[in-house]
């Protein structure tokens, strides 16, 4: 369980953020929409201790995340930011190796050699795994950085707009895979998305953020209401009743 | 939902028989091997230029009782060279990586400027006489401890600010290095032509400034430094990826990166009180090395950039001495010819 109690963020007088009150709850996926500015990444970034707390309490699985250390913090809770440096000479398993780094400070053992097989198989990577990072499309460097995450096989899986730069197909591929680890390997994953219908299809839970508060949080079925939803975005969104569960129109 | 549910990720497919499968430092055995054999004949390469320098033209025929003080004299220049050798190669390689930019090297922390300043402000104020003097053992570790207690400065205060980053502090330390550079060029422009020559033979670069009586302090410096940037290899790794994915995978970046950094400026500050500035010198190794070594891996990547870096200082030398006839500066033709060797392989691969 991700609890935050009293958290507040403050950039400038008129930019500040909080204080956060949430429980959320372990397994399942968990999404953050909201419009831009709302506070969404910040909130994951300050979970995911890339980001100092100015007031307040967060722990992830009873750990403060402030006074924890992080190298065991590291072994519970992971983050992926949506840009990320990426090394040359540095091929897809061997990222995906160094979300072993927890475990074996950078000596891998036949066990994570396992792991970083299965979970490089699990993203359809296996074919690519000898590619130098600088050798990918944008989406393949993105699901090499997803195997890191998965790699470290932590509860909690943080991920900052994960369908940035994805086109369709691509976006589905991901969100599968994500449901796919929350579901069959028990991770809790909390994601910023932007894409409504993304949300609400592929999560247990919707966190829906303005203003630098949390403005509704519960099950896609309460969140995707055209009230909640129009009052959130401050644009008309219309809820339609689709095959696989409610669509907004906008 | 149906048809979307079985396009699903397949699940975890039992592996199959094939070739193993391991995250090592190299892709293939192929590249491994390219890489020993690299560095094999490399360090090869140095040697034979090391030999070339100690016994290449000297004067007095191997008979002669002569030839052994030659030597010794030589060889005084070939230890300050592996100094500089790998105080520059590890140095340039971590700092690059700790900044993940490849276009900088740790020059533009100001240690270059400050050892210039050190140097025109003793001649300026105290004299010729004073200069002369000012270069025993004492005014070694005085520049050296200088130029590390400056960069602490500098770190400790930029670094553990609130809006502490390396952006800033290389940008401090780029103005700070031209206000220094300005205010000795000011007091360079004010000395007699006669001392200005005195002090123009220090400020280039050149391994002949070595003074055999630094050693016994520098070697040791040196040796525990660069061992503990190897041992610090792993966690260089990952502190190359950047403060988000470092942290989240649980190092501490920011006590990773202050600790590389007085390393760095440790390594730096000894090799520019011994030689003297070489500013090119360290981006060229460096640039050449991740060329040379397929691998992201530091654990590799130090070794590769030690030769490379051990055969472009000897060869230097070599050429300098034997070619030009000791007619010319080192840094210049380090400059040239490592310039040239430097667009040849970046043009050629069309990527740093």
């Amino acid at each position: 369980m991700i609890q935050i109690e009293n958290v507040k963020k403050s950039y400038t007088d008129e930019v500040a953020i909080g204080p956060l009150n949430i429980e959320i709850p372990k397994a399942g996926l968990t999404s953050l929409i909201g419009p831009n500015g709302a506070g969404k990444s910040t909130t994951l970034l300050m979970i995911g201790r890339l980001l100092d707390l100015d007031a307040g309490q967060i722990t992830v699985a009873n750990m403060d995340i402030a006074t924890s250390k992080s190298k065991d913090l590291a072994k519970i809770l992971t983050i992926l930011r949506q840009e990320n440096h990426f090394v040359t000479r540095l091929t897809v398993r061997q990222l995906a190796g160094f979300g072993r780094f927890p475990y074996s400070k950078g000596r891998l053992t036949q066990a994570d050699e396992d792991i970083i097989s299965k979970y490089i198989d699990f993203l359809d990577l296996t074919a690519l795994e000898n590619r130098y990072l600088d050798e990918l499309s944008g989406g393949q460097r993105q699901r090499a950085y997803v195997a890191m995450v998965l790699c470290q096989e932590t509860e909690y899986v943080l991920l900052d707009e994960p369908l940035n730069n994805l086109d369709v197909a691509r976006s589905v591929q991901m969100m599968e895979h994500l449901k796919y680890a929350a579901t069959e390997f028990g991770r809790t994953i909390l994601t910023v998305l932007h894409d409504i219908n993304f949300a609400a299809k592929y999560s247990d839970r919707i966190c829906a953020m303005k203003h630098g508060q949390i403005a509704a949080f519960g099950t896609v079925e309460e969140i995707m209401k055209p009230d909640i939803l129009t009052d959130i975005f401050e644009t008309k969104i219309e809820i339609l009743q689709g095959p696989y569960g409610p669509i907004a129109v906008y | 939902m149906s048809e979307f549910t079985q396009s699903n990720p397949s699940p975890v497919r039992a592996s199959l028989p094939r070739k193993r499968r391991a995250a090592s430092a190299f892709r293939t055995p192929k590249e491994a091997k390219h890489y020993w054999i690299l560095l094999v004949t490399l360090l090869l390469l140095g040697l034979l230029s090391t030999y070339g320098l100690l016994v290449y033209n000297n004067p007095v025929p191997v008979t002669s009782p002569s030839f052994v003080p030659v030597v010794e004299r030589r060889m005084v220049a070939i230890v300050a060279m592996l100094i500089a050798a790998v105080c520059q190669s590890l140095a340039t390689v971590s700092f690059q990586s700790i900044t993940n930019n490849r276009i900088i090297t740790p020059s533009l922390l100001g240690f270059e400027a400050l050892y210039s300043t050190i140097h025109t402000s003793t001649i300026f104020f105290l004299g010729a006489a004073a200069f002369v003097n000012f270069s025993g053992v004492d005014s070694f570790l005085y520049q050296v401890a200088a130029m590390v207690l400056m960069c602490l400065i500098l770190y400790g205060w930029l670094l553990s600010g609130k809006y502490g980053n390396l952006q800033i502090l290389l940008l401090i330390g780029i103005i700070m290095g031209t206000g220094l550079g300005s205010v000795s060029a000011f007091m360079r422009r004010l000395l007699a032509p006669s001392e200005f020559d005195l002090l123009q033979t220090r400020l280039f670069a050149s391994v002949n400034n070595a003074d055999a009586a630094y050693f016994p302090i520098a070697i040791p410096i040196v040796v525990v430094v660069a061992f503990l940037l190897l041992a610090h290899a792993r966690r260089l790794n990952l502190l190359a990826m950047g403060k988000e994915v470092s942290t989240s995978l649980g190092s501490r970046h920011k006590a990773g990166v202050i600790y590389t950094l007085v390393l760095v400026s440790i390594l730096m500050a000894i090799s520019t009180a011994l030689v003297g500035p070489l500013t090119f010198y360290g981006f060229l190794v460096a640039t050449l090395t991740y060329q040379a070594a397929q691998t992201y891996d530091h654990r590799y990547v130090f070794p590769m950039a030690f030769a490379i870096a051990f055969v472009i200082i000897t060869g230097a030398y070599f050429i300098m001495n034997h070619v030009f006839h000791a007619q010319g500066v080192v840094s210049i033709i380090i400059e040239l010819v490592g310039g040239i060797l430097f667009l040849i392989v970046v043009l050629r691969r069309g990527s740093l």
